[in-house]
């Protein structure tokens, strides 16, 4: 047996172990409950997992954003009403973060608000452009999609360290630079260039990703469309603008959802790369969040669950808006 | 079928060895310690022997990471979970959460050696007279000079006496004449920084527990943010990181890349190592401010945790821990300033350290009795933290440009506030 | 693409280069095509490369500036009368000849230097500027060396806590989210609607935000310094519900009602005829859960509070330590961290784009 089967056949042994514990159990359930309800009883485990991971914490946080203290049991914590909501809308003039009783939260809401956007547009751009490259019959199409997919699968922490030590003021940018006989640049220490290795940073460390999914709806576009193209000689532009985006909506909507979150949800590689800094300049709603609940002494989870709350509830909006309108669209 | 024996036994094996630790031995108490300094590698040839003499009887130490003992040990004492012990660094704000120690251990002695720093272990009951830990070891603030390049420049080292303005005038000619990179830094943290605050005449804490801004702190920022701007310290420590992120760049004071390095008495132990003789090194007196010289004082203490169910076990080590020879011994080897009064005024032999390391402990200790009482006062306050997050994310604020003075001043004392309200 | 002009031998470097759409000229796509695609190797790959090179670097050469491409070390002869091997210096004199001397000790500014030809003679002072060291290219795997000395056995124990968590918590998984993926695809029932939605919604959650109380959970649940209390919190992941979900409704109904004919009872269905031919989907979301599981950090990093049950991401996050960053280790770990992934991803590379086209989301 080649050494992939040896390793399927024993992935499939060390599998079929609890199938066989299991076996029974959901043989004697269906005797038991009838066929009807046996959907209810392949659900429960993840249902469970969900209710108590999930859900179960979501209602807790709901529960701090209501009371006070930095006790950590609810049972401990007492009742402050909205108090935690209203300190945070405590704005003389809501565009202007000074004049804020919690200017911080204001700003990485600005920051993030500006962060989303760029970033977004930023990485489905170059992801479709990578798709589009490797949509083409070159060689060695397999190596170039592990190319660009390669810096997914490393962890944001070592992401961050590596950027951080290449861009610091002896790094390997900077040496680059002078052997070229440009004049190095300290690129953390300045808000502008801070923000812009944020976008580059995280744009490179998740666009394979996207690459891959608008790669597979590229894929699924069938090739006799082209064909027909071909015959009526239409030019490359086109070929992309006529027949391919309007083919690739579904998936350029998917990725397009999936991007936002994920943006807004921007924490690890930021927090280690900066910090939030120069000043504020790269603190985003989730390193906000963090520092509110987890890094400062006292910590204060009330407040960081109604910041919280708030962030979830913008985007479930916003995404329930997005898959209405691309609802209406495909009719 | 052989794959599932296999299968079988493996699963029965992995289950059992990340299964929860069943019930803890009878007479075993751990305790967390950080790796460096008065901590776990140091501690153990005492702990061997405790252990040796007290058949029966384990203690068990544990290294954990400074950033989890600060980030996540405060949230597992929360729930219930944790350590038996640890020794810890946030002394006040832990508070809630200490063991009384006072059955368990000689009062009078421990108050006649440890005195003032049995008080900030008291955060959160100022006025009561529990003893909650163990002082392990002092540390210091202090400035780091580079005497070599002060030689080449050919600029006279200032003396004890001389001002921050002094010293950065100094270390700006010497900069210039050597074309070493920076003139001045300091490590990216709240508590550096109240050093010269309170040189400044700050208060930092009233009597009351409330924050202070005055016209010291004021005139401290103002200083500071002068600094950075003509360009005496770099931008990349307290101009480029935000937030309550904690920094240093003492490897550019190892690297002779800057002239004048202020930070503390706990990177002594390397200094040996690391510099040897690339260069000649000094630390100097306190640089004085318009109030008064004062370097903030630091250290660590070993706490026992409330809801341990082994109390007299941990005594019996404190008090044996406690005796001059044996935390005499931790000390020596970890080249850290005693806590105790008997060791301060005894002295103790570090025989592995150089003899210039060994006046600059002296040094150090010598700016014990310059502190101003308000170093002693911020540095017991259980809200000490607040103060020096705020310090640290608003004065980087100021850096760049985000908050003029005014604004940091009015948000530190509101930060501050807000987080003592949140506590409540 | 039957249009595509490629040459006849197309393992040759020529057909690689040559190989391209258009009637036999160079299109002016395929040379952008082309240009983009180097350039995401140089900068996907770059960083990355860059990092694996300087872990073998020793920390001296490290701090250089600018930094060295290759790493370097410094050249040591062993002098008569010397314990120790001494570094090589080529140093220029007063009179610009260039000699190689051996340094004995430097102090400041200047370093005391004496002939390896003639090591009994008196000792040269040499203005440090004047001397530039000897250097051959080596690798420092003393990093890694090192990095196992420092971590002692720890590191194995780190690596086999991650290859638990992961491997334990993608089966789990897998499991779990193909039967609830079933259960939603293959029948109509009351309610289906409801838990679709509230899985799906869990998306919205950042993690970090639901830190503290899951923490409260794990820690009620008493699973606090225990693998498990990393592995259960996570494993109902919508994503793999969703794309399992969405692949179970191509697999034609026809086949489960023939099993039911035949009496075979819900599980069996599941089990043996479902499963085995969502394995492109099932591919895709083991790779998911294997990369987020091996890279996860912030839930191990309060639940996992003892050494003993740290995760190899832990431990590289605690090599920044308060006082210094030891780039040396640092990179070396690094390097370490990230290579299961990369064996992993080779091996399992050509699943993801054919996995994820099945699944057909849309």
């Amino acid at each position: 047996m080649s050494r992939r089967d040896q390793l399927a056949s024993l992935a499939g042994g060390v599998i079929s172990l609890p199938a066989r514990i299991i076996e029974p159990v959901m043989t004697g359930l269906q005797k038991l409950l009838g066929i009807k309800r046996m959907p209810w009883v392949f659900l429960f485990p993840n249902m469970l997992a969900v209710i108590l991971f999930s859900l179960l914490p979501v209602f807790i946080n709901i529960h701090y954003s209501f009371t006070g203290s930095d006790r950590l049991y609810p049972q401990d914590r007492p009742f402050v009403g909205g108090a935690n909501y209203e300190t945070l809308f405590d704005c003389g003039n809501y565009l202007d973060p000074a004049t804020c009783s919690r200017d911080l939260f204001w700003r990485a809401l600005g920051n993030s608000l500006v962060f989303v956007p760029i970033q977004v547009i930023a990485m489905i751009s170059v992801a479709l452009l990578a798709a589009l490259c490797l949509n083409r019959e070159i060689r060695g199409r397999g190596f170039f999609r592990g190319v660009f997919f390669f810096p997914v699968m490393l962890s944001p922490v070592v992401v961050a360290l590596t950027w951080q030590w290449i861009l610091q003021r002896n790094g390997a940018l900077n040496g680059l630079m002078t052997w070229v006989g440009l004049t190095p640049v300290n690129w953390l220490v300045f808000p502008n260039t801070a923000f812009f290795w944020s976008v580059f940073i995280t744009v490179w460390a998740h666009m394979g990703f996207y690459t891959i999914i608008l790669l597979a709806g590229l894929q699924a576009i069938p090739k006799d469309v082209y064909e027909a193209a071909k015959m009526d000689s239409a030019n490359n532009w086109r070929v992309f603008s006529r027949i391919t985006l309007p083919m690739l909506k579904p998936m350029l909507l998917v990725v397009f959802v999936l991007c936002v979150i994920r943006s807004v949800q921007t924490f690890d590689e930021l927090y280690v790369l900066t910090g939030g800094g120069p000043g504020s300049a790269t603190m985003l709603m989730v390193q906000y969040i963090y520092e509110i609940g987890f890094a400062v002494q006292p910590r204060n989870f009330g407040l960081a669950a109604a910041a919280s709350l708030l962030l979830g509830i913008v985007l479930l909006i916003f995404t329930g808006v997005q898959l209405r309108l691309s609802r209406s669209a495909q009719q | 079928m052989k794959l599932t024996g296999i299968g079988l036994s493996a699963a029965c094996a992995l289950l059992a060895a990340t299964a929860p630790m069943g019930v803890a031995q009878a007479q075993e108490v751990t305790i967390y310690c950080d790796d460096l300094g008065y901590g776990c590698v140091t501690m153990q040839p005492v702990v061997d022997r405790f252990n040796s003499e007290n058949p029966g009887e384990t203690i068990r130490l544990e290294t954990v990471a400074y950033q989890a003992l600060v980030e996540s040990l405060p949230v597992q004492l929360e729930s219930g979970e944790g350590p038996d012990s640890a020794i810890i660094t946030d002394l006040g704000g832990l508070s809630r959460y200490y063991l009384d120690l006072t059955p368990y251990v000689d009062r009078e002695a421990f108050e006649a050696e440890y005195g003032q720093v049995l008080q900030w272990l008291r955060g959160s009951d100022p006025q009561g007279s529990a003893i909650f830990g163990m002082p392990t070891s002092l540390t210091v603030n202090g400035a780091y000079v580079n005497l070599t390049l002060f030689e080449q420049a050919g600029v006279p080292v200032p003396a004890e006496g001389a001002t921050w303005e002094e010293w950065a005038a100094a270390a700006r000619q010497v900069a210039e004449a050597t074309g070493t990179d920076f003139a001045m830094e300091m490590d990216r943290s709240g508590h550096r920084f109240s050093s010269l605050a309170i040189s400044y005449g700050a208060e930092l804490v009233d009597d009351a527990g409330k924050p202070v801004v005055d016209d010291g702190l004021r005139a401290a920022i103002e200083q500071f943010v002068a600094w950075h701007e003509d360009g005496t310290m770099p931008m990349d420590l307290w101009g480029a990181v935000g937030g309550a992120t904690h920094r240093e760049l003492f490897s550019d004071f190892l690297n002779a890349n800057v002239v004048f390095y202020f930070g503390g008495s706990w990177t002594l132990s390397q200094m040996d190592t690391e510099v040897g003789d690339l260069f000649d090194w000094k630390v100097v007196p306190a640089p004085c401010g318009p109030s008064s010289c004062t370097v903030m004082p630091g250290g660590g203490a070993l706490v026992a945790f409330s809801h341990t169910d082994q109390p007299e076990l941990i005594g019996k080590f404190i008090n044996y821990l406690a005796q001059p020879e044996n935390t005499g011994e931790v000390l020596a080897a970890a080249v850290e300033i005693p806590a105790s009064k008997t060791l301060i005024e005894g002295g103790i032999e570090y025989p592995d350290a150089s003899e210039r390391t060994q006046e600059s402990l002296s040094t150090f200790i010598a700016q014990i009795p310059k502190m101003a009482p308000a170093a002693y006062r911020f540095q017991g306050w259980r809200y000490q933290r607040a103060m020096m997050n705020a310090l640290t994310t608003r004065i980087s604020q100021v850096l760049n440009g985000e908050l003029d003075v005014d604004a940091a001043l009015e948000r530190i004392e509101q930060d501050v506030n807000l987080a003592i309200d949140a506590a409540q | 693409m039957s249009d595509t002009a490629l040459p006849k031998s197309p393992a040759s470097v020529r057909g690689i280069l040559l190989g391209r759409r258009g009637r036999g000229r160079f299109d002016l796509t395929d040379m952008l095509t082309y240009g983009f695609l180097i350039l995401g190797l140089l900068v996907m790959f770059t960083p990355v490369a860059w990092v694996v090179v300087s872990s073998f670097k020793t920390q001296a050469n490290l701090q250089e500036f600018p930094p060295t491409v290759l790493p370097y070390a410094s050249e040591t002869a062993v002098i008569d009368g010397f314990d120790a091997p001494l570094p090589l210096f080529d140093v220029t004199q007063q009179d610009g000849r260039k000699v190689r001397l051996a340094q004995v000790r430097r102090v400041g500014l200047n370093a005391q230097m004496v002939d390896p030809a003639d090591p009994g003679a008196k000792r040269i002072v040499v203005p440090v500027v004047n001397a530039v060291p000897v250097r051959q290219v080596r690798l420092a795997v003393e990093n890694y060396a090192n990095l196992v000395a420092e971590t002692g056995a720890d590191l194995w124990r780190y690596v086999y806590n991650s290859f638990f968590i992961t491997v334990v918590a993608t089966i789990i998984t897998l499991i779990m989210n193909s039967m609830a993926a079933f259960a939603l695809s293959k029948y109509r029932f009351a309610g289906s609607n409801v838990a679709l939605v509230s899985i799906l919604s869990t998306l919205m959650i950042p993690a970090t935000v639901v830190l503290v109380p899951t923490y409260l959970i794990v820690a009620q649940l008493g699973l606090v310094g225990n693998l498990w209390g990393v592995i259960l919190p996570t494993v109902a992941t919508p994503t793999g519900v969703f794309l399992l979900r969405q692949y179970m409704l191509t697999i034609p109904d026809e086949l489960i009602e023939a099993a039911r004919m035949d009496h075979a009872s819900e599980w069996r269905i599941f089990w043996r005829i479902v499963l085995p031919l969502s394995s492109p989907a099932l591919a895709v979301v083991a790779i998911f859960s294997i990369m987020s599981r091996w890279n996860d950090f912030l839930l191990p990093l309060i639940v996992l509070n003892r050494r003993e049950v740290y995760t190899l991401q832990l431990a590289l996050n605690s090599f920044q330590s308060e006082f210094e960053v030891r780039y040396d280790l640092l990179l070396a770990m690094t390097t370490l961290t990230a290579l299961p992934l990369a064996c992993a991803f080779i091996f399992l590379q050509r699943y993801i784009t054919t996995g994820i086209a099945s699944t057909g989301i849309k």
